[in-house]
């Protein structure tokens, strides 16, 4: 009962943050709540009972790459944003296809027969987490690995000055 | 255990470690005080009190009866924000940390930390990495160019060196195969041909990561020679320079807090937590260990007294330099080999 109480409040608070982020109009607050977003995200992981992926959420999401993301706006120090005109369309064909889409999501979870998880049943203890990276999927782990650095060497080739005077080059 | 049982230890346990943290600040910043003034040739805190004993009381009580002053300027909601979200972070870590064995008290065997998550590491980190929050918020929110450099420098330089202690810790986990605080003290229990400990720090090549560890938690603790966040001769306090009264009592207890927690973690990671010589009659052999941890944390937090009055500041590119170029690659040769080790061993 606990858990299920928990667990509603904490999904209420992720949407309440994900439509703060949406109308906020400073960018400051939108990030913040794109930290609460993840931090009730990362409850209701533990709630279910993986507790190492709740963990890495807050590690690797809210305290790592959120906090990227406001030292951004620090460093370009973003202002308001300035609202443009209402757009009409959005407003006719967006709210409806939200409820729509979240109409057909609740049906399809309702009615695709793979039965209901019970509050804190699945493992995810450490342990199992690394037997499944290192073991079952080893090799997509490995992939994704290779993946990401590749990203990194992308990232630094295009900061390094030798990037830069070589793009100079070409403009002139 | 009932629920009712379990709620009500669960309370008092919350209560004492939060009054012996708070204690423990406020006589950090007395030692401090006293050992830095020591170190300079004069006295420290003399008058309130014996030795100025009761000079963190008299610093409490000023705090609380000084003008809260809010500049005009700062964005208000964030600006008050930004203090209470560095002591939150920084009193809750302290709920996972476990200062002893169990104890049995009238008939009921608990053990001597809030709780004991088999994350208990992982909680650590997390709630850590939140901290950086406090300090950034404050830095923007207060509209000044001090506060913003200070706030700026103090994230980058938190966000680098997490990464270096978070690898100094993994060649730990490997040696015990776990992530709870508990079991990782119980893995270091024994000792070489009976007189060496088993602790990490002499076990495996974890020195290494010990040094790596201790450097990069000054640096996440924004302490001299990382100080660079609120570095008083370019920056007059860095972040929390608009701030007054209890708010920037706030910071300072957060900055205090994390302290004590980075050395118990030292402590319970590398230094075998409560193990030590155990003599004595029975009620003896039940308080060493509490005391053996405490007497590790205290040397910690000495060192850490020690070198703010010992080395100087480090410029802020050798700072950043120091962090990826040599930290780094030094804690990920670390992991390898202790990787390699462990697995040539099983």
């Amino acid at each position: 009962m606990l858990h299920y109480t928990l667990f509603l409040t904490f999904g209420a608070i992720c949407v309440a943050g994900a439509v703060n982020l949406l109308i906020q109009r400073h960018p400051i607050n939108s990030a913040l709540s794109l930290v609460a977003v993840m931090a009730s995200l990362a409850v209701e992981y533990l709630l279910l009972g993986a507790e190492f992926v709740a963990a890495v959420q807050v590690i690797i999401y809210a305290g790592a790459i959120m906090v990227l993301f406001v030292f951004v706006i620090m460093l370009l120090n973003a202002g308001e944003e300035a609202r443009t005109g209402e757009s009409r369309i959005a407003l006719l064909l967006g709210i409806p296809g939200i409820l729509t889409g979240a109409v057909l999501v609740a049906w399809v979870l309702e009615h695709a027969g793979s039965p209901a998880v019970a509050a804190g049943a699945l493992p995810g203890s450490p342990r199992v987490i690394g037997w499944l990276l290192f073991h079952d999927f080893l090799l997509p782990f490995e992939v994704t690995s290779v993946l990401v650095l590749i990203a990194i060497m992308g990232a630094v080739v295009l900061a390094s000055p030798a990037a830069k005077s070589i793009s100079e080059g070409t403009q002139n | 255990m009932n629920v009712g049982t379990f709620i009500l230890v669960s309370a008092i346990k919350t209560v004492i470690a939060l009054l012996v943290l708070l204690t423990a600040v406020a006589y950090t910043v007395w030692l401090e005080r006293k050992v830095v003034g020591h170190i300079q040739n004069r006295w420290g805190p003399t008058r309130v009190g014996p030795f100025g004993l009761l000079q963190p009381l008299a610093d409490g009580v000023k705090f609380m009866f000084k003008e809260d002053l809010v500049p005009p300027h700062v964005y208000k909601p964030l600006y008050i924000a930004a203090p209470i979200i560095a002591v939150v972070c920084a009193l809750t870590s302290i709920s996972v940390i476990p200062i002893g064995n169990w104890v049995t008290v009238g008939g009921l065997r608990t053990p001597l930390q809030i709780t004991d998550l088999n994350i208990g590491l992982l909680i650590i980190l997390g709630i850590t990495s939140m901290g950086v929050y406090g300090v950034a918020l404050a830095g923007w929110s207060s509209n000044s160019k001090y506060s913003l450099l200070g706030g700026l420098r103090a994230s980058a330089q938190m966000v680098s060196y997490e990464i270096s202690l978070g690898l100094s810790l993994i060649g730990v986990l490997i040696l015990a195969g776990s992530f709870s605080l508990r079991e990782i003290v119980d893995a270091q229990a024994g000792s070489f041909w009976g007189f060496i400990p088993k602790w990490n720090i002499f076990y495996g090549g974890q020195i290494v990561a010990f040094f790596i560890y201790l450097t990069s938690a000054y640096a996440e603790t924004n302490r001299i020679p990382f100080d660079l966040p609120e570095a008083e001769t370019e920056l007059v306090a860095g972040y929390h320079t608009e701030y007054s009264a209890m708010k920037f009592a706030m910071f300072f207890m957060a900055e205090y807090a994390n302290m004590i927690t980075v050395s118990c973690v030292a402590t319970l990671l590398f230094l075998g937590g409560w193990h030590g010589p155990l003599f004595g009659a029975a009620v003896l052999q039940e308080i060493l260990p509490v005391f053996w941890f405490l007497l590790k944390v205290f040397v910690f937090l000495f060192i850490y007294i020690w070198v703010r009055g010992t080395l100087p500041r480090f410029r802020y590119d050798q700072l950043m330099a120091f962090g990826w170029k040599f930290l780094l690659p030094l804690a990920i040769a670390n992991l390898v080999l202790t990787g390699l080790i462990v697995a040539l061993r099983s």
